[in-house]
């Protein structure tokens, strides 16, 4: 039985009498512990897909099995690490962890364990040291940080990434690069990343889900990275399959489905 | 005495900082006295530029008036005449002698108490219905018509209705004071409400944070700083309405003051009740403001 499956998604926004169609007939089915990720140009419904999969979005018609179960409404087992990682400005770093953390598990920890749990996954993505700064005070790649840090903390199912490192300068991107690849291998999640960066996509992902251009998008092509782990970044720029891998996501976005507005 | 012994023990040339110490013993109060002295010097340069402006306004005023109204018929009494004729109620605001004949601090403070009770609870009534207000579409298109229309009605205007219903003047002068405050505290809290960002509510959604839980942990302090908006313009409000409630409704606040030193043309004690008046108006707002910024200050900053 499939983990994570997309079964025939489409949807269309109403507005007034005229129907956009955003996405039409997406199907994938995931695995459990599988990274994937979905690029496309922007406006392609990428991000509407994820939020169909986090329960934020209603699907116009087909849905969401989460281990043979449908989901419609969002919940902790699918966390979603935000795009402007919408911490909570009023809250210490710890508070905003511990928002998530006393909300599902406040039943089934204790309290001494609640705290283990905020620090061990505050120290996952090594912001231990700032769980006393409220997130005016700390710069966007630990902000970031701290909202991987609430997404895992969930111990969801599968963690929904909304294009994580997009406000982000290229340093800070590959340390936070790495760091979610060190805890993908560390903790085995099955994780779904939003992307436009292709070696981003190249480099995390197991698949590479690539969707044309909208109105109407689909899913284009499936690439299968088929690249060993643990991977590092310098050894790859010179290896043939990474290479191939990155040449072909380029074709798909480039020649085959320009953005033409973008021209 | 300790630098031989150091010298002898470590025998290297690595402790050189040790034959400068003893002296330095004596310059470290001085060195800590400097800043001491630098911040007081500080302090009285920020007390001059804050507080030398205004000081020099209030004189200039107090000077023009004492010329203007000098003049033997002049209906107004000047500086020094008021100063003469209500000595007692400047410089001793805390007197008792009588149920009537007691000093402005208490009026003061009963007039307070009215407008602590009325305010409080067009706080608490008034960000529960702003919420409601700002969170559902049927309530803020059923609700917002009606609280337009209502919120242009003066104060006083509720005075006779309210007298009717409570058949008192103490509920009347609070319930008074409550639907005064209460509309700037709606709307602003509607407004705060309406203006959380998406990115908050996907993270209570993820969460599946309850209704009470979502009020608590996202609303209230998202919206504070609307909130706080809404409660100093309400504070002023109240404190512009109990005066007015007050001379019609008599009793012991100060607004009755005002009625009866009229009445018994006293026109200096009613100057001196002015100032009252203004100097804690100004002192609640800044109080709302004080207690709004040590609230908000993680919000404002974001």
């Amino acid at each position: 039985m499939s983990y994570l499956k997309i079964d025939h998604v489409d949807k269309s926004f109403q507005r007034g009498a005229a129907t956009t169609e955003v996405l039409k007939d997406i199907s994938l089915v995931i695995d459990k512990g599988e990274f994937v990720s979905i690029i496309g140009h922007s406006g392609c419904g990428k991000s509407t897909l994820l939020n169909i999969v986090a329960g934020l979005t209603p699907a116009t018609s087909g849905g969401i099995l989460l281990e043979g179960k449908e989901v419609n409404a969002p919940g902790p087992d699918r966390a979603v690490v935000f795009q402007n990682h919408s911490l909570l400005p009023w809250l210490t770093v710890y508070d905003n962890v511990a928002l998530a953390v006393n909300k599902v598990f406040g039943s089934s920890k204790s309290r001494a364990e609640r705290h283990g749990w905020i620090m061990h996954n505050l120290d996952l993505v090594q912001m231990a040291h700032a769980k006393d700064k409220r997130p005016a005070e700390i710069s966007g790649g630990m902000k970031q940080r701290v909202g991987i840090a609430r997404g895992l903390a969930m111990e969801p199912k599968i963690l929904l990434l909304d294009e994580p490192f997009g406000a982000l300068d290229a340093l800070t991107r590959a340390h936070l690069q790495d760091s979610v690849m060190q805890i993908h291998a560390a903790l085995g999640n099955t994780m779904i990343m939003i992307t436009h960066d292709v070696d981003e996509a190249v480099l995390l992902s197991d698949r590479i889900v690539m969707m044309s251009n909208g109105p109407s998008a689909r899913i284009g092509e499936v690439l299968d990275v088929r690249l060993a782990r643990p991977r590092k970044r310098l050894e790859l720029v010179s290896d043939r399959t990474y290479i191939g891998a990155r040449e072909a996501v380029l074709k798909f976005l480039y020649e085959r489905h320009r953005f033409v507005e973008a021209a | 005495m300790g630098q031989p012994v150091l010298k002898d023990t470590i025998a290297g040339a690595t402790v050189v900082t040790l034959p400068g110490k003893p002296p330095e013993v004596v310059s470290l109060p001085a060195a800590t006295s400097k800043p001491l002295g630098a911040k007081l010097a500080g302090w009285a340069k920020a007390a001059m530029v804050n507080l030398l402006p205004p000081l020099i306004t209030v004189a200039l005023i107090l000077l023009f008036w004492q010329l203007a109204a000098h003049g033997p018929q002049s209906s107004l009494p000047t500086p020094t005449k008021i100063w003469e004729e209500a000595k007692d109620l400047i410089v001793e605001p805390f007197y008792w002698a009588g149920s009537q004949d007691i000093g402005l601090g208490w009026r003061i403070l009963v007039s307070l108490q009215r407008v602590a009770i009325g305010f409080s609870l067009a706080a608490v009534v008034g960000v529960l219905l702003g919420a409601l207000v700002g969170q559902s579409v049927w309530a803020m298109r059923g609700l917002d018509p009606v609280f337009q229309v209502l919120r242009t009605v003066p104060p006083l205007a509720w005075l006779p209705l309210s007298l009717a219903a409570f058949r008192d003047s103490q509920p009347s002068a609070i319930f008074v004071i409550f639907i005064t405050a209460i509309w700037p505290i709606i709307i602003n809290t509607a407004v705060g409400i309406r203006n959380i960002p998406q990115d908050y509510r996907n993270v209570a959604k993820v969460l599946r944070l309850n209704q009470v839980e979502f009020f608590f942990k996202i609303m209230v302090p998202s919206a504070a700083p609307y909130i706080f908006t809404g409660l100093r313009i309400g504070v002023g409000l109240s404190w512009l309405a109990i005066v007015a409630a007050e001379m019609l409704t008599g009793g012991v606040g100060i607004g009755f003051f005002i009625w009866d030193a009229w009445n018994s043309s006293r026109l200096s004690d009613i100057i001196v009740a002015l100032v009252y008046i203004g100097v804690v108006g100004f002192l609640l707002d800044r109080l709302v403001a004080l207690l709004g910024h040590v609230v908000t200050r993680g919000t404002a900053t974001h």
